[in-house]
């Protein structure tokens, strides 16, 4: 006879005011294959903790955002965010897809050019960029996006010296009525620094002003505020031309569109409330298009979308450690996920799903990282299936930023494998090794030897 | 150990207990549990059972079973008198 | 001639002492002229007393929390419906509009008909846009602004001074008369409802709600106003009396035309010293005082259930003045096998 699947005894007292179990089943249909996929066969294959990412959403997340903008749009360009995820399997999805590059620091610029990407297709951004970064986006036609005057003063410097014209763009911050106004990065609208630098580089001679950026925030859950955005830069340029008879070639509205995860303190789950790529593209083309360009002036419209556009891509398959009660007799359950693999847990209520079926009850559980570190909580109250030792689980929505800003801390960083749009696995960046930490090591001749 | 003797067990896991007016809700696995510390049955027997019906181990089931014992103990629905 | 039987399924069950509307919203149902109803329940925690109101209410379903997800709430909807055959869905509760709202086009494709606001509507009057909303449409609104940490409270006495009100985002609001307490209100309601708080200037003066229908064309079907006679510790109106007032019937006219409102709505208003009113809120859906609305003359919720079903539905025109409600408690015995039976198969 076939044993039955088990599952731990539980009891739970009924309580007023205690949320009803019934209509959960469809959060918690167990996620036993990613893109046909098994992920037991994944976590015996490539082990676990593990990165998946699915090149079938990719290919259909960018699409769709390219289908909302074009359609409304006649001159529209992606540059993909090496710093959401710059593996370069990643990168080169994008690339395939026609996206451009967008860097922000020279370590970046380096694996895209190194990627393939033409240097004319680079977008160079970030308040740090060395003079002999600069030197090289110059010498390659890149297009600079100035943060700073500093910034703008060293590229004139450079230009006595080569012979090539920089193009160039300055970034733009500004108040869009959201919270908190990122004013950190590049000239300020309202104040007037953003129409004084544009004047600098338009008196100089020495640069081609070719376009004007803006970011306006991060996770942005008001499309409005894009909108004001537009509209602010639509002014700027056409102040331009006024000026200076010259027609810049586009706007760059950055990136910050939210994807479909859930903020931490949100009542309703991220997928259901978060604008759509319709929303976002609705807001920003329709500001463009009834600004007063003339209607064959009409800028290109580039967007440097990270998040939105990967984050549904990227799965982290953890395993269950332990199962233990706080001294309160609260149940928690250990992963082997910590917060060194997924960064993002710091704000978003990441959704998990068991990677094997269970039945309808649940326990309200925390689930803590395997860190050694108070600090490593996944989820502080999630109502969880019943989860055994051994387990999997799958977090989804991970794909943004964790691959970039992880750490290799206290232990080493797992797999990644990529599944092509034929369901086949591909490891796109092997796990780390002990050497590939203590190689870079140097140890000092007087402290080789010891005694204990 | 034994089972509070007042108390009522439905065929849905729902329990009640009338001596403090708690309601409870229990999964499957757990009734068959109470069930069969109702019958007195021994902890080497319940376990033989389980270990036969379902895909565990040995140690996890221990470890499952004293967690769900020092529950129902905390609700108070284990009769601790007749131990002494 | 026998009337047509419409199966319609309500929320807002919890007919305590802070009540959602459910339960009047049913017994208006039942005392509809143009139809006779089923009713089925829809119920979010087990001691929600509808559930066990047998002769109003026919059966009684869990339903999963906003939370959850429109994923989880349709996948449950699809299991009630394909043992009800529901007709209307009337949801009343705010935190729940959202999800129903983002169905409505499945749910109709199911034929299931709702008749709630659109989204639009929905969003610019959430209370965190209620200045923008005031000055689009005229009307008067008290000073307002959202905030996203305690912080900010401290920047908050150029515009404003104490007492100030602080509010959640769907529900809860506590006047505060200093920094201390609005540190407070803002940690206790932001845990519970999200952020951005709101805080509203304090309008001294008399509270006046007004209810009513509009038809999504511009036309207000109904409008009932009512002066709270008795606020219970919660600030709900434990009695209340119909009254007659012109301005108040005209700011709702025009609130209902400027807007198109789609649905039933409740305006907060404010009679401020300068005897001008005040909005303070508005609620998108049907009030929990709507019973006194179905007394003096005017079935707001039977004339919504024909406007969902498409009927072409004749305006109210006049209501009684000088009704009065009063609200009771009622004690109900009810057997444990009951609430074993909606706790553990969500179902009664």
């Amino acid at each position: 006879m076939e044993k039955l699947r088990y599952e731990r005894p539980v009891i739970k007292k009924l309580e007023a005011g205690m949320p009803n179990k019934f209509g959960l089943r469809t959060e918690y249909t167990p996620m036993t294959h990613i893109d046909g996929v098994a992920v037991k066969d994944l976590v015996k294959d490539y082990g676990s903790p593990l990165y998946v990412i699915s090149e079938t959403t990719i290919r259909s997340t960018i699409n769709k955002a390219k289908k909302a903008f074009t359609t409304r749009y006649p001159k529209v360009q992606f540059a993909w965010s090496y710093k959401t995820n710059y593996l370069n399997a990643v990168c080169n999805v994008f690339h395939q897809e026609g996206s451009w590059a967008e860097v922000v620091s020279g370590f970046e610029y380096e694996k895209a050019l190194r990627n393939g990407v033409d240097g004319k297709k680079i977008i160079f951004n970030g308040p740090d960029k060395s003079e002999a970064d600069l030197r090289k986006a110059i010498e390659n036609e890149s297009l600079i996006h100035i943060d700073h005057l500093d910034e703008l003063y060293t590229i004139l410097e450079i230009t006595e010296t080569i012979d090539k014209r920089p193009k160039v763009a300055i970034r733009v911050n500004m108040d869009t009525g959201t919270y908190p106004v990122w004013d950190r990065f590049g000239f300020n609208y309202e104040n007037g620094q953003a129409w004084d630098a544009l004047n600098k580089i338009m008196r100089s001679g020495k640069l081609e002003l070719v376009g004007l950026h803006c970011h306006i925030g991060t996770f942005m859950l008001a499309a409005s505020a894009y909108a004001i955005a537009a509209g602010k830069l639509a002014d700027l340029a056409i102040g331009i031309e006024q000026k200076y008879n010259h027609c810049i070639k586009y706007i760059d509205m950055g990136g910050g569109f939210a994807s479909k995860n859930t903020l931490k303190g949100s009542y309703l789950p991220g997928s259901d409330t978060n604008p759509t790529f319709d929303d976002f593209a609705e807001a920003i083309t329709t500001a463009l298009i009834n600004s007063n360009f003339k209607n064959n002036e009409l800028p290109t419209l580039i967007l440097e979308t990270g998040r939105a556009l990967i984050d549904e891509a990227g799965y982290l398959i953890g395993s269950v450690i332990a199962n233990k009660r706080t001294s309160l007799g609260k149940r928690t359950t250990i992963i082997d996920v910590g917060v060194n693999l997924l960064f993002t847990a710091f704000w978003y209520e990441h959704k998990m799903t068991p990677a094997q079926p269970f039945t309808h009850y649940t326990e309200t559980s925390q689930v803590f990282g395997p860190l050694c570190m108070n600090i490593d909580v996944i989820r502080e109250n999630i109502d969880l299936p019943l989860l055994n030792k051994g387990d999997q689980v799958v977090i989804s929505t991970i794909g943004a930023y964790n691959m970039t800003q992880w750490m290799q801390f206290i232990t080493l960083r797992p797999n990644i494998v990529m599944i092509d749009t034929e369901e086949k696995v591909h490891l796109v960046r092997e796990n780390e090794k002990l050497e590939s930490i203590t190689d870079l090591e140097k140890m000092p001749e007087h402290l080789k030897k010891f005694d204990l | 150990m034994k089972i509070n003797k007042n108390i009522a067990i439905s065929d849905t896991g729902f329990v009640f207990n009338p001596l403090n007016g708690e309601s409870y809700s229990i999964n499957p696995i757990g009734i068959e549990i109470i069930n069969m510390m109702k019958e007195d049955k021994s902890f080497e027997d319940i376990t033989h059972t389980m270990l036969t019906k379902y895909t565990v181990e040995d140690a996890t089931f221990e470890k499952d079973y004293f967690d769900f014992i020092g529950i129902l103990k905390h609700h108070n629905l284990i009769d601790t008198n007749e131990q002494a | 001639m026998s009337k047509r039987k419409v199966t319609i399924a309500v929320s807002g069950l919890n007919a305590i002492d802070s009540p959602g509307p459910g339960v009047a919203v049913i017994r208006a149902l039942r005392e509809a002229k143009s139809f006779d109803v089923k009713i089925i329940g829809l119920s979010y925690e087990s001691l929600e007393p509808g559930i066990y109101m047998h002769n109003i209410i026919d059966k009684t379903y869990h339903i999963p929390y906003p939370t959850a997800g429109t994923d989880s709430l349709l996948s449950r909807m699809e299991y009630i419906h394909s043992i009800e055959k529901i007709d209307v869905i009337i949801p009343n509760f705010d935190a729940e509009l959202y999800s129903f709202m983002k169905l409505e086009d499945t749910f109709k494709a199911m034929g299931i008909h709702m008749f709630l606001p659109t989204l639009k509507q929905f969003e610019e009057r959430h209370k965190v846009n209620l200045p923008e909303f005031g000055k689009k449409y005229d009307i008067k609104v008290p000073f307002s602004r959202n905030i996203f940490s305690t912080q900010e409270i401290f920047t908050l006495t150029d515009d404003f001074e104490f007492p100030m009100v602080i509010k959640g985002k769907y529900y809860d609001a506590s006047i505060a008369y200093n920094f201390e307490q609005a540190k407070s209100y803002f940690n206790k309601i932001s845990a519970k409802w999200g952020l951005p708080i709101v805080v509203q200037q304090f309008v001294h003066g008399t509270e006046y709600n007004i209810t009513g229908l509009g038809d999504g064309n511009g036309n207000t079907i109904a409008a009932v106003p009512m002066r709270k006679q008795y606020i219970t510790d919660k600030g709900k109106a434990w009695g209340g009396i119909s009254i007659e007032d012109k301005k108040m019937i005209d700011l709702t006219h025009k609130f209902v035309s400027q807007t198109k409102w789609r649905g039933g709505f409740e305006l907060e208003l404010m009679k401020g010293q300068d005897n001008e009113f005040y909005l303070l809120e508005i609620n998108p859906r049907i009030p929990a005082w709507i019973y006194l609305a179905v007394g003096v003359g005017q079935n707001i919720p039977e004339s919504l259930v024909n406007l969902a079903l498409g009927e072409k539905v004749e305006p109210y025109t006049s209501y009684d003045v000088g009704k009065m409600f009063i609200r009771y408690a009622w004690d109900m015995i009810v057997d444990i096998e009951e609430f074993q039976q909606i706790s553990t198969i969500g179902e009664l």
